[in-house]
């Protein structure tokens, strides 16, 4: 029997379970795909907003700006790279300076520290690249960026290291209750859990209902982007923006942590909620939304697309609590943007809502605060790299060439709590084949790497989740030899 | 009974003539069209009377630094015999070590023509 | 990196980067120079680079007069390396070549720092990817470029799917038609965005028409489809403008699509050390003696062009070894220096410039076309002067053509040299 049974291992479930693991509970973290953070987490802008953006008032607000508090120390704990990079919302006329100064009003009420309101001139003098038609933008020192996948990666790592439970590979497709408890039934097996956390992204509604719940229900909305090679850093130091709209902030030009640079995203509501296929209308509509911020952007140097679902809550805010239907049941749902940067303050107040409806939450002894840090041997010292693979041969040789990964870095991610067992799950992980050949060199490589790691054969070696196998057969099997 | 005529690309240099070939009662040549070269003329005599092909496919390896060598016909095979023999080799294996010109499988499918190594495989 | 004051240098007259067909023949070429101080330096586990996973035949023609497979042709220049006694050092990835010659490599030993007189980038290329194409859909497994597919099936000894469509009809994407359809993999089509072939007409007839699998040209794969393995994906025709024609779509059903869209030469090292490159083909700007614009780093092979032969990477690789043994003994090549230049219909010229009291008898200009011309001319001139004029039944973006220019042609120019097609 499990205390707590958190559904979806994004960013929410990733720290709500961080958040109890503090605890003598048993907790359970399951996720449908193969590798935690399978869903809307996995492809999104990766932005610690500001917080000017959310309505006074509104949950959004509230945890936007915590969140944005917790954040550095959150990813120094969890030893991933956060850049407070800054953020410029750009204005192309008179309608957009109003906007604008809507914006700078609003994050004086949301209590965000350190905005300014500059002329044209201004911003450009400070991004050079951006275009000669912005007329006045809003500075934000504290907008960062941050791996979207790492943050609920690492999360879930660092959970399940102070033990959580980790179920892959499982898919709830239904839920009883049973009186004193409630029975959830995944594709995998069934559990008993005295308390169901539900954090299931875009199939957030559908998993409340299981339980009862029809108060709230989720619109996907998707969102395609492009990831440019390297060689474009520099094109802009800070997130740009442009004002937002009803459909959310619009099309971005940003650096990302790893020193790529992100357009996008689109952003159309869509019935289908697993349909995360690009398309050309929607790149076309991302290049032209960058270059209208950054004529220069060079979409030539296209190194990947992908689209993400946004899980957008009917009633606009938030939908953070106890059930009304089923007092068993915890939604942490409609986490759409600023979903990310509220992530550990979602942590938080999920369990402190639990604590206040009398979950008994009673301190372990012993908690790991830290993730240990993760070996890159290419921007070590050298006399701390030849150490290294003085002791294992294995970080010195690189696998993934673009971006300079060493055997060692990925056989780490495989046996790390909560680790990788699949191709884009060390992808995500250490990222390996996410640079500009996109895999054409390593990925034969890691096949063989996890393969022999998971002591299984390299056909059942998978790309992201069953059903995604990379190889079909071996060439000359020597069984089936006459 | 007169055979139809046959048309082929000419692979004698980049060009690529299309080539017609036509044949008389007896099933001999009868004319070559649409060379613009000599060479067309000698590839499509071959390639209409006894297409042939060199062989390229690899050999699981027992015990070797490698799992497979790759392999060659040692001199071309008649081009309908490609799929069977390939058949052939997935059946064939050899121990490590191998070298470059090792015979692998010898006279395969009653050719004549043995298959041998192009490469050198170590032990494990 | 920033490397401490302490660091321990390994000094070396020569260090080659990379073991492909290009290192090891400049490696064999310096050292029969009289270079003896050298090591190369391949990321791989094996020497030979793309040769070994390149196990069909047609290699070596003009070096050996044999039609060799990679493997034999590589097998080849692993044994002259051994008999030369040069260092081969493998698992060595360089992380990163500076202007003056420091060399910084990551192998099992350690971080290693050489110090070199001379640097040789023989790095290669590698493939342009989905996103190079912009090629949308979903981001199934079963999406490759054709050489993973070449070195799962070749070297690792997997086949990666049962039914294959084929984009690009490159050479590397005809071969693999041939061996995938070889080992029951139903190749149902290639399909070519251009409306031409880019790959030698012997692979079209001999690894396509022998097996029946139709190449489309003019058409292209315009999106991807399935969630976990590819299901199929959407081809349509195209017009002048390579954009899909409306009503042309057709979905086909496959579960491995192999991606055979072109090389690009592989040149992030060559940043680091400063060497200029060619805009147009991505690859090093390079002279008659394989120097870049660094003094002392020369380059060859497809870091500077993507060859269609082996046999010319190996040529112009040995020219490189020459004179880089040259340079380690005597210092640069001084002397005027003649631009030259591509034009009407010619995309590059290979070197880019050339030294007018070259040492050499001649110099083998190499270039690509950026079209298909038929019953033309490559003509050469020097301002209005015509140097040559080569008459040519066919010259396509496929084949790789070379114009050779004796000393004294070259020594004759004033201007620039100029190599163009007329009709």
């Amino acid at each position: 029997m499990y205390d707590v049974f958190i559904i979806g291992s994004g960013v929410s479930g990733g720290f709500i379970a961080l958040e109890l693991s503090k605890y003598n509970l048993k907790v359970a973290l399951c996720e449908k795909s193969l590798e935690p953070c399978g869903g809307s987490s996995r492809a999104n802008s990766g932005i610690v907003h500001a917080g000017y953006d959310p309505i006074p008032g509104t949950l959004k607000a509230k945890l936007n700006v915590r969140g944005s508090e917790l954040m550095p120390e959150m990813a120094k704990r969890l030893n991933i790279d956060l850049n407070i990079c800054g953020s410029y919302v750009i204005a192309f006329n008179d309608a957009d300076d109003q906007k604008v100064y809507e914006l700078y009003k609003r994050g004086i009420t949301n209590n965000v520290a350190d905005m300014t309101v500059l002329s044209g001139d201004a911003v450009r003098k400070a991004e050079p690249n951006i275009s000669d038609k912005v007329t006045s933008a809003l500075y934000a020192r504290t907008t960062g960026i941050i791996s979207p996948y790492k943050l609920a990666i690492t999360s879930s790592e660092l959970a399940t290291q102070n033990g959580v439970d980790f179920l892959r590979g499982n898919e709830v497709v239904a839920m009883e209750d049973m009186g004193g408890y409630i029975k959830v039934i995944t594709n995998k097996g069934s559990y008993d859990t005295q308390y169901v956390v539900n954090a299931a992204g875009v199939y957030a509604d559908k998993i409340a209902n299981m339980l009862g719940d029809n108060s709230f229900g989720i619109i996907p909305r998707k969102g395609e982007y492009l990831i440019l090679d390297k060689n474009e850093s520099g094109i802009v130091n800070s997130v740009i923006f442009q004002v937002p709209s009803d459909m959310g902030k619009g099309i971005l030009v940003a650096p990302t942590v790893d020193g790529n640079v992100l357009l996008g995203p689109t952003s159309h509501n869509i019935t289908d909620r697993d349909d995360k296929s690009t398309t050309k209308p929607g790149i076309a509509e991302a290049v032209a939304g960058a270059k209208r911020s950054v004529p220069t952007v060079n979409e030539r140097a296209l190194i990947t697309m992908f689209a993400g679902i946004r899980a957008v809550p009917s009633t606009g805010d938030f939908i953070i609590g106890q059930s009304a239907a089923n007092s068993r049941l915890f939604n942490a749902a409609g986490i759409e943007s600023p979903g990310l940067t509220s992530s550990p303050a979602i942590g938080e107040y999920v369990v402190k809502l639990m604590a206040e409806s009398g979950v008994a939450l009673e301190k372990k002894k012993q908690f790991f605060m830290q993730r240990p840090a993760e070996k890159k041997v290419c921007s070590m010292p050298p006399e701390e790299a030849c150490k290294l693979i003085e002791s294992n041969p294995s970080y010195g040789k690189i696998v993934c060439r673009c971006e300079k990964v060493t055997e060692g870095e990925i056989i780490d991610a495989i046996h790390r709590p909560a680790g990788a067992v699949t191709l884009d799950g060390v992808k995500m992980r250490v990222r390996a084949g996410m640079g500009r050949c996109q895999g054409g060199f390593c990925t034969s490589r890691v096949i063989e790497i996890l393969s022999r790691e998971l002591n299984v054969p390299e056909t059942e070696i998978r790309k992201q989740n069953e059903g995604s196998e990379l190889l079909y057969r071996v060439l000359r099997d020597p069984e089936a030899k006459q | 009974m007169k055979i139809d005529d046959k048309t082929i690309t000419c692979i004698a240099c980049p060009n690529g003539c299309e080539i017609t070939v036509s044949f008389d009662e007896n099933g001999n040549i009868s004319n070559i069209s649409g060379n613009k070269c000599k060479n067309g003329i000698a590839y499509a005599q071959s390639e209409v009377t006894a297409p042939t092909r060199i062989l390229t496919s690899s050999v699981l390896v027992e015990n070797g630094d490698f799992p497979l060598v790759s392999v060659k016909t040692a001199s071309p095979i008649p081009k309908e015999l490609m799929r069977e023999a390939v058949k052939q080799l997935a059946k064939c294996v050899v121990k490590a070590p191998v070298h470059v010109g090792d015979v692998v499988c010898g006279n395969i499918l009653n050719t004549g023509v043995d298959v041998v190594s192009t490469a050198n495989v170590g032990t494990k | 990196m920033e490397n401490t004051i302490t660091q321990q240098y390994i000094d070396k007259d020569l260090v080659i980067i990379g073991g492909g067909p290009a290192g090891l023949a400049a490696a064999a070429a310096a050292k029969e120079n009289g270079i003896d101080d050298i090591v190369i330096l391949e990321r791989d586990k094996y020497a030979g680079g793309v040769l070994r996973q390149c196990i069909h035949d047609g290699f070596g023609l003009k070096i050996f007069g044999e039609r060799l497979t990679g493997p034999e042709y590589a097998a080849r220049y692993e044994e002259k390396i051994r008999e030369l006694n040069i260092e081969l050092k493998l698992n060595s990835f360089v992380l990163n070549v500076t202007p003056d010659k420091i060399v910084q490599a990551l192998s099992p030993e350690g971080m290693l720092f050489y110090r070199a007189k001379a640097v040789i980038l023989a790095m290669g290329c590698r493939e342009r990817t989905r996103a190079s194409i912009m090629l949308p859909g979903t981001r199934p497994a079963g999406v490759y470029t054709a050489g993973l597919v070449q070195r799962l099936i070749n070297i690792d000894g997997y086949v990666p799917g049962k039914e294959a469509v084929i984009l690009g009809s490159g050479d590397i994407g005809l071969i693999m038609a041939r061996r995938l359809t070889l080992e029951g993999v139903n190749v149902k089509a290639v399909y070519e965005l251009m409306s031409y072939s880019s790959g030698l007409k012997r692979n079209i007839v001999q690894c396509l028409d022998d097996y029946n699998i139709p190449l489309y040209l003019n058409h292209t794969v315009i999106e991807i489809h399935g969630r976990n393995r590819i299901e199929g994906v959407t081809v349509a025709k195209v017009d002048e403008k390579k954009q899909p024609i409306p009503g042309t779509e057709e979905f086909v059903k496959c579960d491995l699509l192999v991606l055979s869209v072109g090389l690009i030469p592989e040149n992030e090292l060559s940043k680091s050390a400063g060497a200029a490159l060619n805009k147009v083909t991505g690859g090093l700007f390079v002279d008659d003696n394989m120097s870049t614009n660094k003094e002392g780093i020369f380059a060859c092979g497809n870091v500077v062009h993507v060859h269609d032969l082996v046999d010319y990477v190996t040529l112009e690789s040995v020219n490189a070894g020459k004179c880089a043994a040259e340079y380690i003994k005597n210092g640069s090549a001084n002397g005027d220096i003649i631009n030259v230049v591509p034009e009407n219909g010619v995309r590059y010229v290979v070197p880019n410039t050339v030294h007018r009291d070259s040492q050499k008898d001649s110099v083998n200009f190499m270039f690509r076309t950026g079209n298909v011309y038929r019953d033309a001319k490559i003509a050469v001139y020097d301002g209005d002067r015509l140097i040559k004029s080569i008459k040519k039944k066919i010259l396509t973006p496929g084949e790789m053509e070379t114009v050779k220019l004796t000393a004294d042609e070259i020594k004759s120019v004033k201007g620039e040299i100029h190599i163009g097609v007329e009709a």
